[in-house]
């Protein structure tokens, strides 16, 4: 067994997901095929080796970043468009803090 | 005007010659789309709206005379993963049914400005997770070739869209495959350029390090048009090369002749012999244009599939952590805490293979397990590139199958996600290592099902991949 029921709901809870206990069975199965795929990288030897975080290219000497220029940003009715609640140019969400 | 046979040459000298304006093309084009989407579902909207607006400004730029654009009036389809403004994008997701972005994706602004019409948004695996396409909230897409069988994915919309002609180009995104396999198993091409050659401005993002968009389309000519038009330096995405961009479709001489080509021999041994048959076929059609053909080796493959699946699914993780609830559109009711917003909302919203990839992200990244997951991972994959690097001292580009078998049954592999992920192994390489690498048809199965070959080349030489890849279509079609 690589993942006990426990670690799933752990790890569920660290991603903010939900599951019913259905999914949580299922999940776990899963995932306990998949770990055990994953364990052949220990077959392999990485002995000096560096991680690669990212493709690396030539950037051709401009570096990567553009200049550091102030442009109009999309601006606040269009941020909030897509939100579920919204006023006063803000998101809204449930309450956070009891009083 | 014949939809089913038109280039992206035919329909730039059609309009040219006066035979049919962009407006009666778009049109015709979107009547011909919406009266095929019943049977393959490969598109989630059509939008008349801007496709005809789009034409109409081709139109205007023919009647002043003005050069109206590489895509002048080309009928095309975009995964909905790209963002579209004012046009809903999904994802394939529920969590985005309603979603309606504020801004277009470079790649969409650079398809517009050389005329191309957008017709709509094609289906897809929910924020591009999945190899078949049956992970879209939206239904599943069918294969056009084989209506009982998946068209692969998770581009699976736009490899049908094109397979059924109803769109000339289209645009997908690749992760570890989802442009190429889809392409293998519609018979269709499909480019998955340099990582960095395409910007990913407005590509909703599954994996950074190794999300793509690219072309697919019936001609390998046509789809070296479109990388031309999409490749290059974009200042909204830090991740895009400066490299300059050849014009690819100039360079198409035929003559691939001295070209050293690589058949990596881990490639080999795992696929139904009617793939691997076909390959075998198509490696020999190559020698017969002059190329030269050695056996390499690529020893790190076997650990792909589990380094990508850590790779990916990591960076899904942190990628997927902004659907809370809080900006895009979908929220679950009755929630009393913020808390419990976020989980309900994630938890509603998501399909389950997402689910999975989340929690196996989450895991991999999760205290006492990053450095035996994570960090190996991505040792190793230095390891999968250094292998690619050392084969490119010796061959110019490599030839491989794409997927170990042709497109399967609609459900044949849905309830065993470590046998899907598998099927990966051939594609998830060329990711990994950022090279360039695409999907070129090379026969059909006694079935008729169609398999694709595999070319794939040095960082940035797309160049080199599109002309054999030409020049190898062209021994096809005798």
């Amino acid at each position: 067994m690589k993942i006990t029921e426990k670690e799933v709901r752990y790890v569920a809870a660290l991603a903010n997901l939900e599951l019913s206990d259905p999914e949580v069975a299922r999940l776990q199965a899963d995932l306990d095929g998949i770990l055990e795929h994953m364990d052949r990288l220990n077959e392999i030897d990485t002995t000096g080796v560096e991680p690669m975080a990212q493709v690396l290219f030539d950037s051709g000497g401009g570096g990567m970043l553009r200049d550091d220029i102030p442009v109009p940003p999309l601006g606040n009715e269009a941020a909030l468009a897509n939100a579920p609640d919204s006023g006063a140019g803000y998101f809204k969400v449930p309450q956070v803090i009891e009083r | 005007m014949q939809i089913e046979s038109l280039t992206i040459a035919s329909v730039k000298a059609g309009l040219l010659a006066r035979h049919f304006s962009a407006t009666e093309l778009a049109a015709e084009a979107l009547r011909f789309a919406e009266a095929g989407n019943p049977k393959t579902n490969a598109y989630l909207l059509l939008n008349p709206e801007r496709a005809l607006a789009n034409a109409r400004r081709v139109d205007e730029r023919i009647a002043r005379g003005e050069d109206p654009g590489a895509l002048a009036g080309v009928p095309l389809a975009v995964k909905d993963v790209i963002v579209t403004k004012g046009v809903r994008t999904t994802c394939g997701s529920h969590l985005l049914e309603h979603y309606i972005p504020p801004y277009d994706a470079t790649a969409i602004t650079r398809i517009e400005a050389a005329g191309g019409v957008i017709l709509g948004k094609t289906n897809c695996d929910e924020f591009a997770m999945g190899s078949s396409n049956e992970n879209s909230a939206f239904g599943p897409v069918r294969n056009p070739v084989a209506l009982d069988r998946v068209p692969g994915g998770s581009s699976g919309g736009s490899a049908a869209a094109v397979a059924q002609r109803t769109a000339v180009v289209a645009l997908g995104s690749d992760t570890g495959g989802s442009i190429r396999q889809p392409a293998s198993f519609c018979g269709v091409v499909g480019v998955t350029p340099t990582y960095g050659r395409v910007s990913r401005y407005g590509l909703t993002a599954f994996a950074s390090s190794l999300d793509h968009i690219g072309p697919f389309a019936r001609t390998v000519r046509d789809a070296a048009t479109v990388l031309g038009i999409i490749a290059g330096r974009d200042p909204c995405d830090a991740t895009s090369a400066e490299a300059p961009v050849p014009d690819y479709t100039a360079l198409l001489d035929g003559n691939v002749k001295g070209l050293k080509l690589g058949l990596p021999r881990e490639y080999l041994k795992d696929l139904t012999s009617e793939t691997g048959d076909l390959i075998l076929r198509g490696v020999d059609a190559l020698k017969r244009l002059g190329c030269e053909v050695r056996e390499i080796s690529l020893p790190a493959t076997d650990y792909a599939i589990a380094c990508y699946y850590i790779i990916a699914t990591a960076e899904a993780s942190s990628n997927l952590a902004r659907y809370d609830g809080v900006r895009y559109t979908f929220r679950s009711a009755n929630s009393v805490t913020l808390a419990d917003m976020y989980r309900r909302t994630r938890g509603d919203g998501f399909g389950a293979e997402c689910k999975r990839r989340i929690m196996l992200g989450t895991y991999v990244l999760s205290a006492g397990y990053y450095d035996a997951y994570y960090l190996k991972a991505q040792k190793v994959r230095a390891l999968i590139a250094r292998d690619f690097s050392n084969a490119f001292q010796e061959v110019d580009a490599i030839v491989a199958p794409v997927s170990p078998f042709p497109a399967f049954k609609l459900g044949e592999k849905v309830d065993d996600p470590v046998a899907m992920y598998l099927s990966d192994i051939y594609t998830i390489t060329g990711s990994l290592a950022g090279i360039p690498c695409m999907s070129v048809p090379c026969g059909a199965t006694r079935d008729g099902l169609p398999v694709g070959m595999q070319i794939l080349t040095r960082h940035f030489d797309e160049t080199t991949m599109f002309r054999l890849a030409d020049a190898f279509e062209h021994t096809q079609s005798n």
